[in-house]
């Protein structure tokens, strides 16, 4: 077991090292930093000097990935690419534009993003598994046929109307919840609840139907007839044995999506002003600070590829069958 | 005088219309192709959206021939010049929508503006009131008394128009029935009144009907009314969210267009000649995977708008430049969508070549080109597909919320997402403005929900492995 997850880390290096030269590749490649400098400053009107000022404060004035003006392996560590990609690897994410450090923020305001997307995941989860068991409880009826075109219905709307519609008509006609905010302690909770309503309403459409099917599926196997031909009424039937085994493709895609959780939700937590990471992302995309984006791209891939390893880790204990390859 | 713009979008959007007639015409004569799209056709819930997602596509397509007026000739030389401003068809025919502004916000069929203002009256003296609408009901010489009679004439009109049309269309598809099936008019309508038709044309009449009873309310309507009120500016918000159908549908398929290339390519080469290029290929599509969707886009987009601000001179009219972004944005979100399709051709390549026809045709001698573009491509096409219908309804509500993000197409293109974006401002106002999020809604989810309808449809004909059950 040690050994394969040994090799699934190791497997992870190299797609790591491509996210980062493609990231490398894109900003500070296909435009140079001169152009970067030119776009904060403003285009037209713009001094040598200033562009030479602003790429030093950034520390955008050394060669890209070479450095011939200095001797030793300072060539190769006083670049660009060594400063700004390579020390990636070690989570030192540099200074914000405003001179802060991205990592202290990071760490900030992890904490805010995973007290939304914890319960946003859990309350959505126990409400996709209810509807869906009850769907494939009276499947082929109209409870069934009913149940799936809603689901249907409620995929096709924006996650941006859930929003804007909910902090509309619990927020503001009802006035049961603060329309946006956040706070630290307990009182987090009054801010929380509307979010993480609205976040796990948003989900009820694709993911009900999703684990429909996954039950559909379980219900039509053999092991399954058995358990009715033995005289198993069917919710004991739809407990024991399809649920049980259902279980399986809705661990696994929940785990996938574990590490992420960190990231927090963008829509969310901008839309609720809630200091979590997805709110710190957009707005580093609107102010056009690339080092953040450049932080966050990265970590971003960290915690998918750690998904990614979680779930085959789950696999195996999950599923005895699945041999460790 | 007019000169045609033919923007890069418009030039694929054709390309995509020629290919899908391409293929119509080519299924048409394949008994295995047909016998799947006759399954389609033949469920009710599937017909009715194919006719609205047609209904948008038409509308689509007359927003996507664009050209410039001539100005009118000030000084005597021989030289046209034209305006800056790109038009498309759609434009000319939707003609005052687009110019009759008013001064800012005014709700659905009001006939007075939102805010109040100081009148000054020919005595010297001023007052505080709300000032009747430069267009909206205007012909109306006291609002409050003709206003009600105004509109039951104008929605008993559009009434009486959509009888007769439907009228007209019911006697159109008789005579296209009974053509085909060799029986008289008068029979063929019963047969579609009493549901006896292989294809559900009464279902098809009914969707047919309330579309063109929409199109002659709006006809009536909107000529003499803002029937979705105004925006801050004044514009009419029915002409905006008729614009913005171009550009969800330009993301829902030219995204998937500028991806299938690279998808199939590379996901059947990695199945069939296995190896490193099976690894290298796999690699490659696990690093794109792993980097955030949106945040790849962003870093994209941020990179583009270096590019456009740093060469001005390429982009001679600010629609171009929208346009240019819009294209981008489809290939950055293809970049990042294509790792699905790829994976799933890849591993049904992988299935493909251990079996016997293809064994069998690589013994003959047959060359690798030609086993893959014979034998494999034929029998993926229909994952590529499927992938492609279920695709589209993702892609038009990330447009939403790519655009909220800061990311998405530019802010003086007309979007839904612009549009969601700036009634979340509106939504704070008092009294409330929301009748631009309501009309954003109202047009996207008929979209995306008739694509949903039409995709399930389309998988499950086309997936053997479903039909099955």
């Amino acid at each position: 077991m040690f050994a394969y997850i040994v090799r699934r880390v190791a497997y992870a290096i190299p797609i790591l090292i491509g996210v980062n030269l493609l990231t490398f590749y894109l900003f500070f490649v296909v435009n140079s930093p001169d152009d970067m400098a030119r776009l904060h400053l403003g285009v037209k009107r713009v001094t040598p000097d200033a562009i030479e000022k602003w790429k030093a404060e950034r520390g955008y004035n050394k060669p890209l990935l070479y450095n011939e003006a200095v001797s030793g392996p300072a060539r190769l560590t006083n670049t660009i690419f060594f400063e700004k990609s390579v020390k990636l690897f070690a989570f030192d994410f540099g200074h914000s534009d405003d001179g802060r450090d991205i990592s202290h923020d990071i760490r900030q305001r992890m904490k805010p993003s995973l007290a939304i997307a914890i319960p946003t995941l859990l309350v959505g989860l126990l409400i996709n598994i209810t509807f869906a068991m009850l769907m494939a409880f009276f499947r082929g009826t109209y409870v069934d046929v009913s149940g799936v075109i809603l689901c249907v219905v409620l995929m096709s709307i924006s996650a941006m109307f859930y929003i804007i519609g909910g902090q509309f008509l619990l927020g503001k006609l009802l006035r049961l919840m603060p329309i946006s905010g956040y706070d630290t302690g307990l009182d987090a909770i009054k801010f929380l609840a509307l979010p993480v309503v609205i976040g796990a309403i948003s989900g009820i459409g694709a993911g009900s139907r999703m684990y429909r099917s996954f039950f559909l599926e379980e219900s039509n196997k053999d092991f399954v007839r058995t358990a009715r031909a033995k005289g198993l009424n069917e919710s004991l039937v739809l407990f024991r044995h399809v649920l049980k085994n259902a279980m399986i493709p809705i661990i696994t895609g929940v785990v996938v999506v574990l590490p992420s959780l960190f990231l927090g939700s963008l829509l969310l937590e901008s839309f609720f002003a809630i200091p979590g990471l997805g709110s710190y992302t957009i707005d580093a995309i609107n102010r056009q600070d690339f080092g953040i984006v450049r932080a966050m791209v990265f970590l971003g891939s960290v915690l998918y590829i750690l998904g990614l390893i979680l779930v085959d880790v789950a696999y195996t204990l999950v599923d005895p069958r699945v041999r460790l390859s | 005088m007019i000169m045609p713009v033919v923007l890069w979008t418009d030039a694929l959007v054709f390309l995509l219309v020629g290919v899908v007639l391409f293929f119509i015409l080519y299924a048409r004569r394949k008994p295995h192709l047909r016998a799947p799209w006759q399954h389609v056709m033949s469920g009710r819930l599937a017909s009715a959206s194919i006719v609205i997602l047609l209904a948008y596509v038409v509308i689509g397509l007359l927003d996507s021939l664009h050209y410039r007026k001539a100005l009118e000739n000030v000084s005597d030389s021989e030289e046209v010049h034209y305006a800056v401003e790109v038009l498309s068809v759609l434009d000319y025919l939707v003609g005052p929508l687009r110019t009759r502004t008013e001064k800012t916000y005014s709700s659905p069929f009001a006939t007075h503006l939102y805010a109040k203002e100081t009148i000054q009256h020919p005595d010297g003296s001023q007052t505080r009131e709300y000032p009747r609408l430069a267009y909206g009901g205007r012909h109306l010489a006291d609002p409050e008394v003709d206003f009600a009679g105004d509109i039951l004439v104008r929605v008993a009109t559009a009434a009486l128009q959509t009888a007769l049309a439907c009228g007209l269309i019911l006697v159109l598809m008789g005579v296209w029935l009974a053509r085909r099936s060799l029986s008289s008019v008068g029979s063929a309508i019963r047969d579609i009144l009493a549901r006896r038709t292989r294809i559900p044309l009464l279902v098809i009449w009914v969707t047919l009907g309330m579309l063109v009873l929409l199109f002659f309310l709006a006809l009536n309507l909107s000529m003499a009314y803002h029937v979705f009120g105004t925006d801050k500016v004044g514009q009419d918000v029915f002409y905006q969210t008729l614009k913005s159908i171009r550009t969800g549908l330009v993301i829902g398929t030219l995204t998937t267009l500028v991806m299938l290339p690279f998808a199939i390519l590379m996901g059947i080469l990695a199945g069939y000649a296995r190896g490193w290029i099976d690894d290298l290929i796999q690699y490659i599509y696990t690093t794109l995977n792993s980097i955030p969707g949106v945040l790849l886009i962003a870093a994209a987009i941020l990179m583009l708008q270096v590019y456009v601000a740093n060469h001005p001179e390429k982009f001679e009219t600010a629609l171009e430049r929208a346009d240019i972004r819009l294209l981008f944005l489809c290939i950055i979100l293809g970049i990042t969508s294509w790792t699905g399709l790829c994976r799933l051709l890849r591993g049904e390549s992988l299935k493909l070549r251990e079996s016997e026809y293809i064994k069998a045709a690589v013994s003959l001698g047959v060359s690798h080109a030609k086993v893959i573009t014979k034998h494999i491509l034929p029998n993926v096409m229909h994952i590529v597909l499927i992938t492609v219908v279920l695709d589209f309804s993702g892609l038009v509500l990330a447009e939403a919320v790519l655009s909220y993000v800061g990311v998405g197409v530019d802010p003086t293109m007309n979007s839904w997402g612009n549009m969601i974006n700036s009634a979340r401002l509106e939504m704070a106002r008092e009294p409330v403005v929301w009748w631009s999020l309501l009309s954003a809604f109202l047009f996207m989810f008929t979209l995306v929900l008739a694509a949903n309808l039409f995709s399930d449809a389309v998988r499950d004909a086309f997936d053997p492995r479903l039909r099955q059950r």
